[in-house]
């Protein structure tokens, strides 16, 4: 068995292992399919200040290799999760980490200032990057100067594992890292969805309510590693890798590109039991390879 | 009731008549428990268009034989997929998923079951637990012609079978809502399957005689277990999971306005 414990700020993780908010809900969906601790960290559904009711149905197209979500971060606030939800899920023996998301700064922060109290969430990851909210987190996302802000006031305010999500839906991803990790992140995770759209042509109309919506899946893999490799060499802190694994190897070729752990999302759907059996391929890989320790492939790449 | 990811091997595949298909499917181990109204997400092989589940109702258990049926309505690329499935290979399902049909009190209550073309697949499954307990279900199968109405001979067996097409090639002509055991006839309970204008005229039918009905719905569906959020339907407790807190629901815990 190799060493796949990593490092992302203060977090320790036991393997690179990690799903993508909204595809996993809060864990207990899952529990059934897999046994939660033997993932690295499991990050739960977004969550804001506020209670949302998301957008109208239909909020979903299949694509080829795909799909498009509009979603629009549907939750019951963080209230309730303080209340609800935490205790349930505080003595699962992993990361449990929060997606946090707002519509404005003050309320990004005082979610987080919230979370921040809650023992057994050691680390957030905060979306500044949902294209399916109106004037929503990638308004902050698309800029070097919103994304500095937001960044910031909720570092002023949280003391545990700051991770940043990243847009793809920009010119230059880079840059937008680049911000974050200056603003004091101590990771960026990308990528979130791309925005796309799908259209009925038997009815003349979109086949989502807001016509326009998140593209994920395996469609978007080579998009996404392309960023990731992009933002590894452009920023000092640790990067986490996903959008479009589908399986071990592709976990295997986002490290090498440079992320020092992954998240699924979408595949999640597919099989329900596939973080684990990702984790057991990462290891088998490293053992045919003879690394001794998943560190050594991250950013392993020859080129 | 807890969840299985499950490789099972086909037994049979039966083509009823040009676009529905019956797949039966086993394993070496007792089946899972199952419930009527509960629904499997079945993974596509081989379809290059096709990336996700397809979400498909629990047509019938045959515990003796330890067999799942599912009747498939050949759609789209990942439903016309499935059925070209052959005996001995193996489809992998994830399930029992959803909540059932909620069983009546006691063996008095009149029970009509109504399906609408392949909404009628978890009818047969429901009809029979009825029957096991005593009960004495009536079926109401609508289609739009005769070789659209599915599986008449094993709804027989269950209990009475009344039927419309709406172009008059079997039954009576119309719609479900048309028929006329539903002017002589006092039901307490309706459960229904089928495309949503028939359930929600239904349910209309319901609320105006005052009968209970629950209805099965099939949004638009991802992840099958309450987590992507995506098959929403709204209801009196706001936007919940067609997939976890239903497919089944009262009427009258949904806004629609009929």
């Amino acid at each position: 068995m190799a060493d796949l414990s990593v490092n992302i700020g203060k977090l320790n993780m036991a393997n690179p292992v990690m799903t993508a908010s909204g595809t996993f809900g809060y864990g207990l969906e899952f529990e059934d399919f897999v046994d939660l601790e033997k993932i690295g960290g499991i990050i739960v559904k977004g969550t804001t200040l506020h209670h949302r009711e998301g957008n109208p149905y239909p909020r979903m197209a299949e694509t080829p290799m795909g799909m498009l979500n509009a979603v629009g971060l549907q939750n019951k606030g963080v209230h309730y999760f303080v209340d609800n939800i935490y205790p349930k899920i505080k003595d699962i023996k992993t990361n449990m980490i929060v997606n946090v998301s707002g519509s404005q700064i003050e309320d990004y922060a005082e979610t987080a200032r919230i979370i921040n109290e809650l023992e057994n969430i050691p680390a957030i990851e905060l979306n500044i990057s949902c294209p399916n909210v109106k004037q929503g987190g990638m308004a902050f996302g698309v800029t070097a100067k919103g994304a500095s802000e937001v960044v910031k006031a909720v570092r002023d305010v949280y003391k545990k594992t700051l991770i940043v999500k990243l847009s793809p839906n920009v010119t230059d991803i880079t840059e937008i890292a680049r911000a974050a990790e200056d603003a004091g992140a101590d990771s960026v995770s990308l990528i979130n969805t791309l925005l796309g759209m799908a259209i009925n042509a038997e009815k003349r109309k979109p086949v989502l309510s807001t016509i326009t919506g998140g593209m994920s899946g395996a469609a978007v893999k080579p998009i996404a590693l392309r960023m990731v490799w992009q933002v590894a060499k452009a920023v000092k802190i640790p990067v986490i890798g996903l959008g479009g694994i589908m399986n071990w190897r592709d976990a295997v070729e986002f490290m090498l590109a440079g992320a020092t752990a992954i998240q699924i999302g979408t595949a999640n759907f597919i099989d329900p039991a596939i973080t684990v059996k990702v984790a057991e391929g990462i290891n088998d890989y490293l053992e045919r390879h003879g690394y001794s320790s998943v560190k050594e492939i991250i950013g392993a790449l020859e080129v | 009731m807890k969840k299985y990811i499950l490789d099972l091997t086909v037994t049979e595949n039966t083509r009823l008549h040009d676009n529905y298909v019956l797949i039966k499917l086993t394993q070496d181990k007792p089946l899972p428990e199952m419930l009527p109204g509960q629904f499997a997400e079945i993974r596509i092989d081989g379809s290059n268009t096709t990336f996700l589940r397809r979400p498909i109702s629990i047509n019938y258990v045959d515990h003796a034989n330890n067999e799942v049926w599912f009747l498939v309505q050949l759609v789209g690329d990942g439903t016309r997929k499935l059925a070209t499935v052959e005996k001995g290979d193996t489809v992998n399902v994830v399930l029992p998923l959803g909540n059932g049909f909620s069983m009546p009190e006691n063996t008095e209550k009149k029970l009509l079951l109504v399906g609408g073309g392949v909404g009628t697949a978890p009818m047969l499954y429901m009809g029979e637990a009825l029957k096991k307990m005593g009960c004495k279900p009536v079926f109401l199968l609508g289609a739009r012609s005769a070789n659209d109405l599915l599986q008449l001979e094993e709804f027989k067996a269950l209990g009475d079978v009344y039927t419309t097409t709406e172009d008059g090639s079997a039954g009576e002509k119309g719609y479900v809502t048309m028929h006329s055991i539903l002017k002589t006839t006092k039901f307490d309970m309706i459960y229904t399957c089928g495309p949503k204008p028939m359930m929600m005229a239904v349910a209309k039918y319901a609320k105006e005689n005052g009968i209970e009905c629950e209805v099965s719905l099939e949004n638009t569906m991802a992840c099958g277990v309450g987590a992507c959020l995506c098959c929403v339907e709204n209801t009196q407790e706001g936007h919940v999971c067609v997939c976890k807190e239903g497919p089944v629901f009262n009427y009258k815990k949904l806004l629609w306005q009929i």
